[in-house]
């Protein structure tokens, strides 16, 4: 049997030490009518045999067309040093390091990244990560409520409505009361979401670049909600925040991402990252794991989890938050991306990104009948508005080898003509040519 | 050693120089920020060496044993790695099948996750299954939250769900996190008392989550007078996977009459779990409480076709942004074909063997507080060795310096000092004889030097860290501790 090393001769010997005739005297306890009446699963397949049975399913799905597919998931490039590291056994085949002498390399590592996605965001702190971008929106959203103990939330409807979705379904037996703020033409309603907060508000939620790939400044509308005494909660992404004017620089109170794109491939929709950080305040509000460095008793620097009092393997029923572990690999993985391309390498890939998306931006609204939906700067997304409804038009593209972009109608009334397309720096502008010459005539 | 940031030199350019285009010229400089994040510059070979060194500060099950109690720290086969990198699912948006027409591509994903559903299914005796959730604690919060779709749309008044004190902590952190209060049960004789029980349960009872075999490693052998129990008051009785791998192919826990399951990939189907995630917490559930999971489901149509189906009334909604951590689920998938039906038992079966073995070596060196026939893990104290003040964190540590990972430690919280093993089946009976030996021998040495004890570990990169220092100073981040 693959992966049980145990021989005959070495089984009898040890079911003489237990004093036990065979292995079933052993499951006694289960009682008969507790025993399967049937366990129909197929018999087991050599490795050989399994990979080609899974590689025969790999094909059956079409990963070779263009895509201007992004919605908040990018395909950027990653550098081969990500896989290579962080396939190391020792990283790999570890656990949560509860033993924090024998698991230096991944609590450095944690540190690292929490240093890492910190710097970018302009936040004071993070933590070792969650799961994806949505549960890390909705473990800020809880920090907020038990922080103002108010219930409250106002929410820019132009935050990618994938995550507004879960925060509804999360918070469905919570009492807590949401108001969405519709957005304008693509534009968050800053003025709207300010004339919302009150104070009975316990959070303000908002995305930079929006949804529709419109970026914005909110120093403006935190400072309102601080006056309010409410949380202000920002989703950002993290290749453009090399750039872009940080949520620290804004002056949020907490600062979460989708992670995905810092070296993590699509797959399919995980596993991902979720990134979480925060003001020095907040920190004792933060869910999950954080890792803290110190010294050992030779005044040694050494690394351990810290700040445990917050977690449920120690506070049960009043922890911050039920999450056990976090996305420790995926974590390493961004860290492992972050390190290869370094600052330079990063600015790289997300000036490439925008570059490409405005020169495609360009081209597609020269032909007549589609007109820009998203206003003012925009990074590597933007939507743009069909003479046609969209999800006719995916379908025929789709044929024609594109994957032209998101159907903004699938959460947007009123945006049934809305498309929404992202350029990364793996995008071409000779992919960018032929999609633009097959637009054309598709909408002829 | 130094972090990547202290080893960074500004200007020098990792594998990819930044070329001249200028950002300016698309986004106003006001919505741009102020100066540099202070990311790492390095080389790509001061890169490759820096997260060398760090692994090599590293236990991990590939070159050490990993016998941490309730984490089925097993073998994880390598060619899962394979199946999990090929381009055919790496490179797939998971928007997609979302797309009108684009199903069809997406095909071999789909049929993944309809099949893993489906040897889940068969597994464990559930009805149905979402694979939505990305680790264990998620696929608890997702169980409790079915729970109470449950009881909302029976119209059931419900305020409570019950939990055994050897439960692990997420158990009670999620049914709280979900808006319930929390009971906690003693437990009697290592396992769940159905008298102590009967003295909590009342009409505002929801459900009562339950890991079988539990904490201790035992079965809860009063299972079918609980289930009865909680029939009456229409509560859910909750399975928390984490110790599946004690009953493969030995019990279906849908046959025993548990309403929600969640299951840990990454300890039963041996996905590796990388530091600490990521995982996959499935969630299996019974016909009655299938109404409620989440969405989207996966299905297949006559024609043989996979498609995703969203029109649920009564779903949970969203637990996840799209079907779960796949590339972890997927590892599982290959893991099931590969072992089967056969193999699957047999890992139980062995799990179980070896575990047994090694309490039945310990016995005589070290206290166990239920001795008798236990499943896939055993806990032993350490209460005799206290007295001479070697208490399980110190026997812990020596552990490391003869080059195994420590056992779980001080937990479940209802034994003193405890220490609490497993194997896996994945383990040659020479590793487990070494392991048992040294521990064998730190007994002896507590008994004749208890105070060398306090110094370990010694042969690892640092001596045993201040914690309360770290919790006092938060140095966080390297910016903090540069403040």
């Amino acid at each position: 049997m693959p992966y049980v090393p145990h021989t005959p001769d070495e089984v009898r010997e040890m079911l003489d030490v237990i004093g036990a005739g065979s292995i079933e005297e052993l499951f006694a306890e289960i009682p008969e009518d507790l025993r399967p009446k049937s366990f129909d699963l197929p018999e087991g397949l050599s490795e050989m045999d399994v990979l080609m049975r899974l590689e025969a399913m790999a094909a059956r799905n079409a990963t070779d067309k263009a895509s201007f597919l992004g919605a908040g998931f990018y395909d950027h490039y990653i550098p081969a040093t990500v896989d290579a590291l962080t396939m190391r056994g020792e990283f790999y085949t570890a656990y949560t390091p509860y033993q924090p002498e024998a698991s230096q390399g991944t609590l450095q590592a944690i540190f690292e990244y929490q240093t890492a996605v910190s710097r970018l965001m302009g936040m004071e702190c993070s933590n070792a990560s969650v799961y994806d971008g949505g549960t890390a929106l909705y473990e800020a959203l809880m920090m907020a409520v038990r922080k103002t103990k108010r219930r409250k939330v106002v929410v820019s409807e132009a935050l990618n409505p994938i995550y507004r979705v879960m925060l509804d379904s999360y918070t469905s037996n919570l009492n807590l009361e949401f108001v969405s703020v519709p957005h304008k033409d693509g534009m968050t309603d800053i003025e709207g979401i300010k004339a919302a907060i009150d104070k009975e508000t316990a959070a303000v939620m908002v995305q930079n670049p929006n949804f529709f790939g419109s970026v914005n400044d909110f120093t403006e509308l935190f400072k309102t909600a601080a006056e309010q005494k409410a949380v202000s909660i920002i989703s950002s992404y993290p290749v453009l925040q090399t750039l872009l004017k940080t949520p620290g620089e804004m002056g949020a109170d907490i600062a979460v991402a989708e992670g995905q794109s810092l070296g993590m491939p699509l797959s399919f929709g995980g596993p991902y990252l979720g990134i979480m950080t925060c003001t020095k305040k907040m920190v004792r509000q933060m869910p999950g794991r954080i890792v803290g460095r110190t010294k050992d008793t030779e005044d040694r620097t050494g690394y351990v989890l810290t700040l445990q009092a917050r977690e449920q393997h120690i506070r049960r029923q009043k922890a911050t938050s039920n999450i056990c572990s976090n996305q420790s690999l995926c974590a390493l993985r961004a860290l492992a991306h972050i390190c290869s391309l370094g600052e330079q390498g990063l600015r790289r890939a997300a000036r490439l990104s925008i570059e490409r998306a405005h020169q495609l931006a360009d081209r597609l609204t020269a032909i007549e009948g589609v007109e820009m939906l998203t206003k003012g700067a925009f990074g590597n997304e933007f939507a743009v508005t069909l003479p046609v409804p969209a999800f006719d038009l995916i379908g025929n593209m789709l044929e024609k080898g594109f994957v032209p972009g998101f159907p903004l109608g699938r959460y947007y009334e009123g945006l049934e003509n809305g498309l929404l397309l992202a350029c990364t720096e793996k995008t071409t502008e000779e992919q960018i040519g032929v999609f633009v010459e097959m637009m054309k005539g598709a909408l002829k | 050693m130094k972090t990547i940031f202290e080893k960074s030199v500004p200007g020098r350019e990792g594998c990819w120089p930044c070329d001249g285009i200028g950002e300016e010229a698309y986004i106003p400089r006001e919505l741009l920020r102020d100066g540099e994040a202070g990311l790492p510059s390095s080389g790509e070979l001061d890169v490759v060496r820096h997260f060398t060194k760090l692994s090599q500060r590293n236990f991990g099950v590939d070159g050490n044993f990993y016998p941490l109690g309730s984490c089925t720290m097993k073998y994880n086969p390598k060619f899962t790695e394979l199946v999990a990198g090929m381009p055919g699912f790496t490179r797939l948006h998971p928007v997609m099948p979302q797309l009108q027409g684009a199903g069809r591509f997406c095909q071999g994903a789909l049929e993944v996750m309809y099949d893993t559903e489906q040897l889940l299914c068969e597994l464990t005796g559930m009805h149905a299954y979402t694979m939505h959730p990305m680790a264990g604690a998620h696929g608890e919060l997702t169980g409790v939250m079915l729970m109470a779709a449950y009881h909302k749309d029976k119209g059931n008044k419900k305020s409570k769900i019950i939990v055994p004190d050897s439960a692990h902590g997420t158990n009670p952190a999620s049914a709280a996190v979900a808006g319930y209060e929390v009971v906690s049960i003693e437990s009697r004789d290592g396992i769940v008392d159905p008298e102590a029980l009967r003295e909590v349960l009342d009409d505002e009872v929801a459900g009562v989550m339950m890991t079988c075999p539990n904490t201790l490693g035992l079965f809860e052998t009063h299972l079918p007078e609980i289930v009865s129990m909680l029939r009456e008051v229409d509560a859910l009785l909750y399975y928390d996977g984490a110790n599946l791998n004690a009953i493969m192919g030995q019990m279906k826990v849908g046959d025993a009459g548990f309403d929600i399951v969640h299951l840990n990939l990454h300890k039963t189907l041996g996905t590796p779990h990388g530091g600490g995630g990521p995982g996959s917490g499935p969630v299996g559930v019974s016909k009655r409480v299938e109404p409620y999971l989440p969405i989207s489901r996966v299905e297949k149509m006559e024609d043989g076709q996979f498609a995703l189906s969203y029109d649920h009334p009564k779903s949970i909604g969203y637990v996840a942004p799209f079907y779960g951590n796949f590339g972890v689920y997927l590892k599982a998938y290959a893991y099931m074909l590969r072992l089967g039906r056969t193999g699957l038992s047999r890992a139980s079966e062995h799990a179980v063997l070896a575990a047994n073995y090694m309490r039945k070596r310990l016995e005589k060196h070290f206290e166990i507080p239920f001795n008798r026939t236990c499943m896939h893990e055993f806990v032993a104290s350490a209460v005799r060795q206290a007295e001479k003040g070697v208490r399980a964190l110190d026997i812990a540590k020596a552990l490391l310096d003869k080059g195994h990972h420590a056992p779980t430690v001080y937990f479940p919280l209802i034994v003193k000092e405890c220490m609490m093993v497993e194997p896996t089946e994945t383990e040659s009976k020479a590793t487990l004889d070494r392991f048992v030996d040294d521990l064998i021998a730190i007994a002896e040495q507590a008994d004749a030097d208890p105070e060398s004890l306090h110094q370990c570990p010694t042969t690892l990169p640092v001596t045993r860290l201040d914690e309360t220092f770290a919790a006092r100073a938060m140095q966080l981040t390297q910016d903090m501790v540069e403040d």
